[in-house]
C-alpha cells in the first residue's frame, strides 16, 4: 500500500528528528529504554541511529553533521548539529493535549488528590506558552462534561478511589425506575461520552458495574478498605461501555419521524428505512427500559418485537389509561 | 517513502536549518546528496520535498524579492523551528500523560502522540505507568468530526448535508465554521449560517454524507470575542422551569420525580401526591407516560390532556 508506506516514512522523519533530541536532552540514555519510549524496536532505533549518523552534507566540503554512537547498549550523541532540538508543536498536536487538559480540569476538585486542578492549570500556563501561536486554535474546540450531579459528589468519589474505601451507594435505575442499595468496592472513575462514572465492584452483583454520578442518590464512605477481586476486569472503555451480547433479547422497534431521536441515542444493530418508518433493532439485557421508552413515544414508536414486550407496553397504557378514567 | 527519501529529507532539514542565509535551489543541490542529475527533475523532486516538510509543520521560509536576485532563497529559522525551552514538574508531567490518552481511538490520538513525542524529546518524563484513578475519554465518531475540525483549523468554509431534529429529509447548509465543542458527549459545530446570515449550532450526529471545504484557507473571520460553548450552550438551552405539576405517583415508584419535587406528601395508601416544576409540556408529558400505570398527572389541565394523548397513542 503506497499510502501506508508514505505515511511510516513521515512517522520515521518525525521519530528521527525527534530522536537526536531526545538523546541529548538526557545525555545518556539506553537501547532498550529508548525504543521504548519511541515504540519500535531495538533492531529499528539502531537503524534510526545508523541513518542519523549516515546524514552527509556536501558543501563546501563534505562532512557529516551528526555524531552518535550506541556502544555498549549506551546512545550518546556528541555532535547534534542544528537538531538538538525538538520541532515546535503543529496546531493538531498542541490543540489534542490543551483541549484534554481543559476537559480534566473541568473534572479536577479543588484540594483533592491527582490530578489536582493545580498541576492542570500550571500544567496548561507552560504548554500554551511552548506552542505559542499553535495554542491559539485550541479555544475553537472544547469538551464539556456533564456535571449534573449532586456537588461534591464527585470530590468524595474520587478520595474513595484515591484511598481505596468502600462505599455505600443508593443508586437509581431509571430504567426499571428503582432506587437499589449496594455496596461497590471502587475501581476508577471514568468519563466517556461526556457522563462521569463509577466503576467497582458491586458486592450486591458480585461483579463488575459502572454507576452514572447523576444517578447515585446517596452516598457514604464505609470504614473498610476495598477489597476488589484479583479477576475483576476493568470495562475496556474505547470499546464502548454497554456492548451486547448473544444472550440478550433482540428488540426491534417502528420510530416514526418525531421518535428518529432514538436511534441516535441508543446503539442500535440496525436501521432500515420503510418510507417515513425506520425500523431498529438493539439488543439488551434489560426489556425494562424499552417498556417505558415506547410508552413515553405513544403513536411514534412501536414495538414490533419482542410480542409479549409489544403487549406488555400495550397493557400498561391500558392500565394507566384506566386510572384516569375512573 | 523509501530510506533514501528519508535521509534526503533529513539532509535538507538538517541543511536548511544550519544555513545563515538562505540558500538558492542550486546550492541546495550541491549541498545535500541524494537529488537526480537532471535540473528539471531536481526541481520537481526538490518542490515535492518542501511541501513534505511544511506538511511536518517545519517551518520552510522562501524569500524571493532579494533586490538583483532573481532566484529564490531557502532557509528555516532556527526560532521558528525550535520547540521553546519547557520543563515540567512530576506532577505536571503525570497530568500530562493522562491528557495525551483522553483521545485514544479517537480522531485527535495521532496527534496527541506526537506531541507527547515531541514534548519527551524536550527532556519530559511523560511516561503514565502510573495507574490513576480517573480514566477520561473522548470519542469522535462521527465521520464529520475531522474536516469539520480541519474546517475551524484552517479557517475554511465548508458544505454539507443536514437533517434537522424531527425531519425525514435532508437540506444542503453551508457554514463558515467557529468551533466545535463536545457537549454531554455529543459533538456540534457553531458557525456563520451564509443562507440563513446568522449564528447557527449544528449536530454533527445530524450530518450526512461528506462535509465539503467551500473556500480557500484563512478566508473564515471568527468575529472577535466569539465564545463557541457559550453558543453552543444556548442553542441546548432549556427554557427555566416555570410551571408546577400536581402528580399522583405510587409510593416506591418514580425516583426521577421525587428527585425534583418540591412538595410531597402521602395521599391515601400506596399513593403520594408530588409538586414537580417542569419546562416544556410536551417533554414532560412524555416522560410521565413512560412510568405508565405508577404516575397519574393530577394538574394542570394541559399537561394531563397531553399524558392521556400520549398513552392513547401506545399501539394496543
Amino acid at each position: 500500500m503506497p499510502g501506508s508506506t508514505a505515511q511510516t516514512g513521515t512517522q520515521r522523519l518525525q521519530r528521527l528528528l525527534a530522536l537526536v533530541p531526545y538523546v541529548v536532552s538526557r545525555n545518556v540514555v539506553g537501547l532498550a529504554d529508548t525504543a521504548a519510549a519511541f515504540g519500535v524496536s531495538e533492531r529499528e532505533l539502531v537503524d534510526d541511529l545508523n541513518l542519523l549518523w549516515c546524514v552527509e552534507l556536501r558543501s563546501p566540503d563534505p562532512y557529516c553533521p551528526i555524531d552518535l554512537s550506541y556502544e555498549g547498549g549506551e546512545i550518546m550523541v556528541s555532535e547534534a548539529e542544528s537538531i538538538g532540538r525538538p520541532l515546535r508543536l503543529a496546531v493538531d498536536e498542541a490543540s489534542a493535549l490543551l483541549v484534554a487538559l481543559r476537559m480534566l480540569a473541568e473534572l479536577s476538585v479543588p484540594g483533592g488528590e491527582a490530578p489536582g486542578s493545580e498541576a492542570l492549570s500550571r500544567t496548561i500556563a507552560k504548554l500554551e506558552a511552548a506552542a505559542g501561536e499553535a495554542a491559539a486554535v485550541s479555544a475553537q474546540v472544547q469538551v464539556q462534561v456533564d456535571k449534573r450531579y449532586a456537588d461534591g459528589i464527585l470530590g468524595q468519589v474520587r478520595a474513595a478511589v484515591d484511598r481505596g474505601r468502600r462505599i455505600h451507594l443508593r443508586y437509581y435505575v431509571p430504567g426499571r425506575d428503582e432506587a437499589t442499595e449496594r455496596d461497590v468496592d471502587p475501581m476508577r472513575l471514568l468519563v466517556v461520552e461526556g457522563r462521569t462514572y463509577l466503576e467497582g465492584w458491586c458486592r450486591r452483583a458480585e461483579a463488575v458495574r459502572l454507576f452514572r454520578l447523576d444517578r447515585v442518590l446517596g452516598f457514604e464512605v464505609l470504614d473498610v478498605a476495598a477489597e476488589v477481586p484479583p479477576g475483576a476486569e476493568p470495562v475496556d472503555v474505547d470499546q464502548g461501555l454497554f456492548r451486547p451480547s448473544e444472550q440478550d433479547v433482540l428488540v426491534v422497534l417502528d420510530l416514526r419521524p418525531a421518535a428518529h431521536w432514538v436511534a441516535e441515542y441508543y446503539p442500535c444493530e440496525s436501521e432500515e428505512r420503510r418510507g417515513e418508518v425506520l425500523r431498529v433493532t438493539l439488543r439488551t439485557p434489560d426489556t425494562q427500559w424499552v417498556r417505558r421508552l415506547a410508552l413515553r413515544l405513544g403513536e411514534d414508536g412501536q414495538v414490533i418485537a419482542p410480542a409479549e414486550l409489544a403487549a406488555r407496553v400495550g397493557a400498561d397504557a391500558a392500565a394507566a389509561l384506566a386510572q384516569y378514567a375512573a | 517513502m523509501s530510506r533514501r527519501k528519508t535521509e534526503r529529507l533529513l539532509g535538507l532539514v538538517v541543511c536548511l536549518l544550519s544555513t545563515r542565509r538562505s540558500l538558492t535551489a542550486a546550492q541546495i543541490r550541491e549541498a545535500v546528496p541524494g537529488y537526480p542529475d537532471s535540473f528539471d527533475a531536481f526541481k520537481r523532486m526538490f518542490e515535492r520535498d518542501k511541501e513534505e516538510l511544511r506538511e511536518l509543520g517545519i517551518p520552510l521560509e522562501t524569500d524571493s524579492a532579494k533586490a538583483g536576485d532573481e532566484e529564490a532563497g531557502y532557509r528555516i529559522q532556527r526560532e521558528a523551528y525550535e520547540l521553546p525551552e519547557i520543563t515540567l514538574e512530576p506532577d505536571e508531567a503525570a497530568v500530562l500523560g493522562l491528557a495525551a490518552r483522553v483521545w485514544h481511538r479517537a480522531e485527535l490520538a495521532g496527534a496527541a502522540a506526537g506531541a507527547l513525542l515531541k514534548l519527551r524529546a524536550a527532556g519530559i518524563d511523560a511516561e503514565d505507568t502510573t495507574q490513576p484513578g480517573i480514566e477520561p475519554r473522548v470519542q469522535t465518531g462521527e465521520s464529520s468530526f475531522g474536516p469539520l475540525w480541519e474546517a475551524v483549523r484552517d479557517r475554511r468554509p465548508v458544505t454539507f448535508a443536514y437533517r434537522a431534529a424531527g425531519r425525514s429529509g435532508t437540506q444542503q447548509r453551508r457554514l463558515e465554521p467557529w468551533g466545535v465543542v463536545n457537549r454531554h458527549g455529543r459533538w456540534y459545530v457553531a458557525g456563520h449560517d451564509t443562507d440563513r446570515d446568522a449564528a447557527r449550532v449544528f449536530r454533527l450526529s445530524r450530518i450526512e454524507g461528506t462535509v465539503s471545504f467551500s473556500g480557500p484557507a484563512g478566508s473564515v473571520v471568527v468575529p472577535p470575542g466569539t465564545d463557541v460553548r457559550e453558543l453552543v450552550k444556548d442553542w441546548d438551552f432549556s427554557p427555566p422551569m416555570q410551571r408546577t405539576a400536581r402528580l399522583r405517583v405510587r409510593t416506591g415508584a418514580g425516583y426521577g420525580l421525587r428527585r425534583s419535587a418540591v412538595e410531597q406528601r402521602q395521599d391515601g395508601e400506596g399513593w403520594d401526591e408530588l409538586q414537580v416544576p417542569f419546562r416544556e409540556i410536551d417533554w414532560f408529558a412524555d416522560y410521565l407516560a413512560s412510568f405508565g400505570p405508577d404516575v397519574i398527572a393530577l394538574e394542570p389541565p394541559d399537561l394531563r390532556e397531553a399524558v392521556i394523548g400520549r398513552l392513547k397513542g401506545v399501539p394496543q
